[in-house]
């Protein structure tokens, strides 16, 4: 699912359509998200930096990492600076987000490290200027043309600390409806904020990825004696929760496993995970708890009783109590089921099936006989 | 046993230059020798060469933390007269109205004295200051409850982290914000440190010879490609001029 992200966010906004957006959702208890953040913010760049994106470039808002952190980052990832001032573009709101350094201190670790590729911004709390900015920023990337760029946002619950719900809602509502703007993605830090700013954030996103930890429960700090146990389990692994709405309304829920390695974050198949627990949990017991893979297939195999046939006849489901049509006994049953047996066999000859074959003597049905008359009442 | 045991906060912080510490105790357990632990370490060796501390003070006087400090050893005068400590006395700090802009006023000269003071005692050398706020829940009461501008100023400290590789060491009272509330306030701050100590009474009830049990949370650091949390946790006697940190069960 973490693919499919990728690849909808590379191929960007169809024609009259909102570029699509995505949340991506942590918190104390699965703090993942800036690698999550990071994963996705790689494969953008590699897709741009090849041009199999719709977009021509990124600008990536940074508000709670420097940007040297993502520069180092993507210079790690073997981009350098002249490659990357090309096509990406970073919006400074990290190293003075509310103009209090002024003319104190002029020049900048970041400007020393790559001056062309970063550009500051000073006043977080005004989202329209915030908004401008960054499509000034993304317009001096593709020029001229009218070609599309994505946008970035680290983190949504940093500028929620100086914005409204409302105004940070047109921020995004712009970008997203803005004909320039080719796919946008945003951290947000759920735990930070009322239940009702994540639901309108999520509300203007088209996919929610959320980090949860692999136990659901504790209070949401950290260090609290029930949750320390669990916080071994979860800094490492966790679960990924993909909630993807399509155009006609559709909502499509998937979930994954994500385990941090060195390389960076992986997101696996929740099926692989579980199968390793269950490997893990199972008592070494002397008899077999679980099928071997030939005995799952052959299980799979098995036509059930009254189971569609798919031999193009009309499917009669006798449940033992009604009286069949036409006047047909249960030996006529037994009959039609023989044949459809042969049918099956013709078509496959491994697979397995049942008979059913109703016990008259225990289960006559519609008897007039009262089954109670010989009590004494 | 001493140097073994005194490790082991040390070991559980592991290199803490260009990272922030807070230290989040109750009432129960006070967190304070923390600081006064981290302060002596500081001054012993950073990065090879002594390191400097910039004490941003809001809940004792200067004479407190002398007293302290030259109990466990260390002359907090000398260090200040070789520029090696700077005492912010911020006990009368006030940032008085509702609106904001006078609330900031305070907050923004803070920050620019601190920014100043480590441009004037380390110029050049990166990652040898770190920056100690006794404590953060007395700059909530100073800023009037304002916790959004504490936010902000404990951001732009985070900055110094960033650009000059300054470390950052807060204290804050847990319990204060407990409550649905106000546990967001306790929240941001667990958000925005990268080692969060917690002080907290022993959960199996009050002992003689153990005060307290702290655990350690190292959230590693992503810029260095360690994004592993460490969780140490063990129980801690404060004495008269040291303190003892051991494992629960290993106490002689």
């Amino acid at each position: 699912m973490a693919e499919t992200i990728c690849r909808t966010l590379r191929d960007g906004a169809l024609s009259g359509e909102h570029a699509p957006a995505l949340t991506i959702k942590d918190s104390l208890r699965a703090p993942l998200g800036f690698e999550a953040f990071g994963h996705f913010l790689c494969s953008l760049v590699h897709n741009i930096s090849l041009g199999k994106s719709q977009a021509h470039g990124l600008v990536l808002v940074v508000l709670e990492q420097s940007p040297s952190f993502y520069l180092d980052m993507l210079k790690h990832r073997g981009y350098d600076t002249a490659s990357l001032n090309n096509w990406i573009k970073i919006l400074d709101a990290y190293s003075d987000p509310l103009g209090w350094k002024g003319q104190l201190r002029c020049v900048k670790k970041s400007a020393l490290a790559c001056p062309e590729v970063v550009t500051p911004f000073r006043n977080v709390g005004d989202t329209d200027n915030l908004f401008t900015t960054i499509i000034e920023v993304g317009k001096g990337i593709v020029g001229e043309s009218k070609a599309g760029f994505s946008v970035a946002v680290d983190s949504i619950s940093a500028v929620l600390r100086h914005a409204t719900v409302p105004s940070m809602s047109a921020l995004l509502s712009n970008l997203r409806s803005h004909e320039q703007v080719s796919s946008t993605f945003w951290l947000l830090h759920s735990d930070l904020h009322e239940v009702r700013a994540t639901l309108a954030i999520e509300y203007m996103s088209s996919m929610i990825a959320s980090l949860e930890p692999m136990t659901p429960g504790g209070d949401g700090q950290l260090g609290t004696a029930d949750s320390i146990s669990s916080l071994r389990q979860i800094s490492l692994r966790g679960k990924f929760n993909v909630r993807l709405k399509r155009r006609n309304g559709r909502v499509k829920v998937n979930v994954e496993e994500f385990h941090m390695e060195q390389s960076g974050i992986k997101f696996l198949p929740v099926a692989h995970g579980n199968s390793t627990i269950n490997q893990d949990l199972l008592p070494k017991l002397q008899f077999n708890l679980q099928l071997t893979e030939r005995e799952r297939v052959d299980r799979a195999k098995v036509v059930l009783p009254f189971e569609h046939q798919g031999n193009g006849k009309t499917i009669q489901i006798y449940d033992g109590r009604q009286s069949l049509p036409g006047g047909q006994t249960h030996l006529d049953l037994v009959k039609q089921t023989d044949h459809a047996s042969k049918l099956a066999k013709e078509f496959d000859s491994g697979k397995g099936e049942i008979h059913y074959l109703r016990d008259s003597e225990d289960e006559l049905p519609d008897s007039d006989e009262d089954p109670d008359d010989d009590l004494d009442i | 046993m001493n140097n073994a045991v005194v490790n082991l906060l040390e070991e559980a912080l592991g290199a803490s230059n260009g990272r922030i510490i807070l230290v989040e105790d109750c009432v129960e357990a006070n967190g304070a020798f923390i600081l006064h632990h981290i302060v002596k370490h500081v001054f012993a060796t950073c990065n090879g060469e002594p390191g400097i501390v910039l004490f941003v003070a809001l809940a004792q006087p200067f004479s407190h933390y002398e007293r302290i400090l030259r109990k466990l050893g260390c002359n907090l005068i000398a260090h200040m007269e070789k520029k090696k400590f700077v005492f912010f006395d911020m006990l009368k700090l006030d940032c008085p109205g509702v609106d904001g802009g006078t609330q900031k006023g305070g907050l923004v000269h803070l920050y620019q004295k601190i920014e100043r003071a480590i441009q004037t005692v380390s110029p050049e050398s990166k990652g040898i200051v770190t920056v100690v706020i006794d404590d953060i829940s007395l700059l909530d009461v100073a800023c009037h409850g304002s916790t959004a501008h504490v936010l902000d100023f404990l951001h732009y400290c985070q900055t110094l982290t960033s650009e000059l590789d300054c470390s950052v060491v807060m204290l804050n009272h847990g319990d204060v914000y407990s409550s649905m509330a106000d546990s967001r306030f306790n929240l941001h701050l667990e958000h925005l440190a990268d080692i969060l100590i917690k002080a907290e009474p022993l959960s199996t009830g009050v002992a003689a010879d153990v005060h307290g049990q702290l655990t350690v949370i190292n959230k590693g650091n992503t810029e260095r490609g360690l994004a592993e949390n460490k969780i140490r946790s063990f129980h801690f006697r404060v004495k008269e001029n040291s303190v003892e940190y051991f494992f629960p069960g290993t106490l002689t």
